[in-house]
């Protein structure tokens, strides 16, 4: 039985509502784009690299209430890390929304753990994976806008 | 009808002259008797496509028990069976959509089909450079891109009828848009996203007035209004048949016999053709001349048992239990704090398409789908519709004679549970 509170948590409603880092870097070093045509998101991701660092990170984008709280999320988990950390996020938040047997611990992912719900909801997933593909394309200096769907 | 009643105006109980006796029909729908996540299926995704009664289902697994053979080839007993149960339906479809002639129905795999053979027939022997194919704002993609792909080969230009914003055709530009110069005009006889019932015969005048043909995309009209090709006036009429509570892969294609006699063939393959050589080929007469291959027999078989259920319900009931649908689904969404309802033209089909603040569709679609209430949320192929209102998407219920005032409730409240998850 699928729960909707598992899927809509508070916090991902509040996210949604008011995106954080939901700005163009004039400064950006890395941009990508990402969208799911079918269903309509759409995300610009704007990265700040010192070195390896993600010194900042800004996003602008329009779609569903878990794809816009998924890429406001992830700005403020990834923002001050090295791109080894935020590579390491991305493969373990992509376990827990697809992998009912991940090993990922949730406590590793902070509030990121808000969307182990949305594995129960197998449609949805890729609404949730936009922002840490289109963060992945970024950081691999990727021309190509990407896609979940 | 008017719809966009303001809220708190009450609908008025269908009188019992006109009740249609939906307990008894929905018990012909094996799906509808289903559960989803333990609740009652509310099937509101007729516009995508519809479901099937036991009289159609049955039909097709009767003819693989009992007909299965190849047609118009075979010269013994099952072949001969399975070809008369095919022509068969082929006479009927033509009663149906109330063409002159059988041979003015040519069996195709739905209405993207249909209208792909037209484009591409009548696009290599009627169109040159500087001619025009006019289409609607509101057109499916399937309706569009046939089109612009036999602009593109052919020098052609394709040019657009606009609508207002309530999505109703605007009859003074069409007059400027069709011209000497266009030789096709298509358009949907009901547009899917926004339940607009078009003024096809008008359009069919103007076009004629200048010599154009005209194809009518009559996907999301046949099932809900009795259709008269001759009435219409078109040259072409195209049906799916899994959106009329038939099977899937197949449709109808109408043609005034004239018009597809001009055409050249779609595909070639067997059974299009009267004598091959390796230098030359010449052609079966319409319509085989445009059913190349073996066909989908079943399919067609299953469309037959279709046309009749849908001919023998009582169809000015059905008008007047859907029109009671729309406009109560419409009081009721109208109610809901931010919900603005898109398409509110004055003559529309029971669709009702509607965004709300704040939340985009595909929550509202996952959110109402855990009371089981399946609605379709997107842009239901037609992007430049949502471009020109300037949303990314909608949330579409579409409804069928068999949906009850109850299935609207259950959507009204799954609608006010997106709203408490979603405060404005």
């Amino acid at each position: 039985m699928t729960d909707l509170s598992d899927l809509y948590q508070q916090i991902i409603v509040e996210h949604n509502r008011s995106p954080r880092n939901f700005k163009r870097l004039d400064d950006a070093t890395r941009t990508a784009a990402g969208d799911n045509p079918l269903c309509g998101d759409k995300i610009t991701l704007y990265v700040k690299l010192d070195g390896d660092v993600i010194s900042d990170i800004g996003f602008q984008g329009s779609g569903c209430a878990i794809s816009q709280s998924s890429a406001s999320l992830m700005t403020g988990a990834v923002k001050g890390k090295t791109v080894v950390e935020a590579e390491r996020l991305f493969h373990s938040f992509h376990a827990m929304v697809t992998d009912a047997h991940a090993m990922t611990d949730p406590m590793s992912l902070g509030k990121l753990a808000a969307f182990a719900g949305v594995r129960q909801f197998p449609s949805r997933v890729k609404c949730a994976n936009l922002a840490w593909h289109t963060l992945h394309a970024a950081l691999a200096a990727a021309a190509e806008p990407v896609s979940t769907e | 009808m008017s719809v966009g009643a303001p809220a708190g105006t009450t609908v008025p109980p269908q009188t019992d002259a006109l009740r249609l006796d939906v307990a008894r029909l929905r018990a012909d729908f094996p799906i509808l008797q289903t559960t989803v996540r333990g609740k009652p299926l509310v099937y509101l995704d007729n516009a995508a496509t519809s479901q099937k009664p036991r009289a159609v289902i049955e039909a097709t697994d009767r003819y693989y028990r009992e007909q299965n053979a190849n047609i118009h080839r075979g010269v013994y007993w099952l072949s001969e069976q399975a070809t008369a149960a095919y022509e068969a339906v082929r006479a009927k479809a033509a009663r149906f959509l109330g063409a002159r002639e059988s041979r003015e129905i040519v069996f195709v795999r739905g209405t993207t089909e249909a209208i792909n053979l037209v484009a591409s027939s009548f696009g290599r022997s009627s169109l040159r450079p500087g001619d025009e194919v006019a289409i609607t704002a509101m057109e499916h993609h399937s309706n569009i891109v046939p089109w612009q792909l036999a602009c593109e080969e052919r020098g052609a230009q394709l040019r657009v009828i606009p609508m207002s914003r309530q999505g109703e055709l605007l009859l003074d530009e069409a007059r400027t848009v069709i011209g000497p110069r266009t030789k096709l005009v298509a358009l949907c006889h009901v547009s899917n996203s926004l339940g607009t019932i078009n003024p096809v015969a008008e359009i069919v005048r103007m076009a004629r007035s200048h010599g154009a043909a005209v194809l009518v995309d009559g996907a999301q009209a046949a099932p809900h209004m009795p259709v008269d090709v001759q009435a219409l006036g078109c040259d072409f009429y195209t049906v799916s048949g899994h959106k009329m509570f038939g099977p899937t892969g197949v449709g109808l294609l109408y043609g005034r016999a004239d018009r597809l006699e001009a055409l050249p063939p779609y595909q070639g393959g067997g059974d299009m053709i009267r004598t091959v050589t390796f230098e030359r080929t010449t052609f079966a007469p319409i319509p085989a001349k445009f059913e190349a291959g073996t066909p989908n027999i079943a399919g067609v078989i299953g469309l037959g048992a279709a046309i009749d259920y849908l001919e023998a319900l009582p169809r000015d009931a059905v008008t007047a239990h859907e029109h009671d649908l729309l406009r109560y689904a419409m009081e009721q969404l109208c109610d809901v704090p931010g919900l603005t309802p898109i398409g509110t033209a004055a003559h529309k089909a029971p669709v009702v398409s509607f965004t709300m603040d704040g939340v985009h569709p595909h929550d509202v679609g996952t959110i109402v789908d855990q009371d089981g209430v399946a609605v379709r949320t997107g842009h239901h192929c037609t992007q430049p519709v949502m471009d020109f209102l300037g949303i990314p998407a909608t949330t579409r219920a579409s409804f069928a004679f068999y949906n009850t005032r109850a299935d609207v409730d259950a959507l009204a409240r799954a609608v006010r549970r997106v709203r408490e998850i979603f405060p404005r």
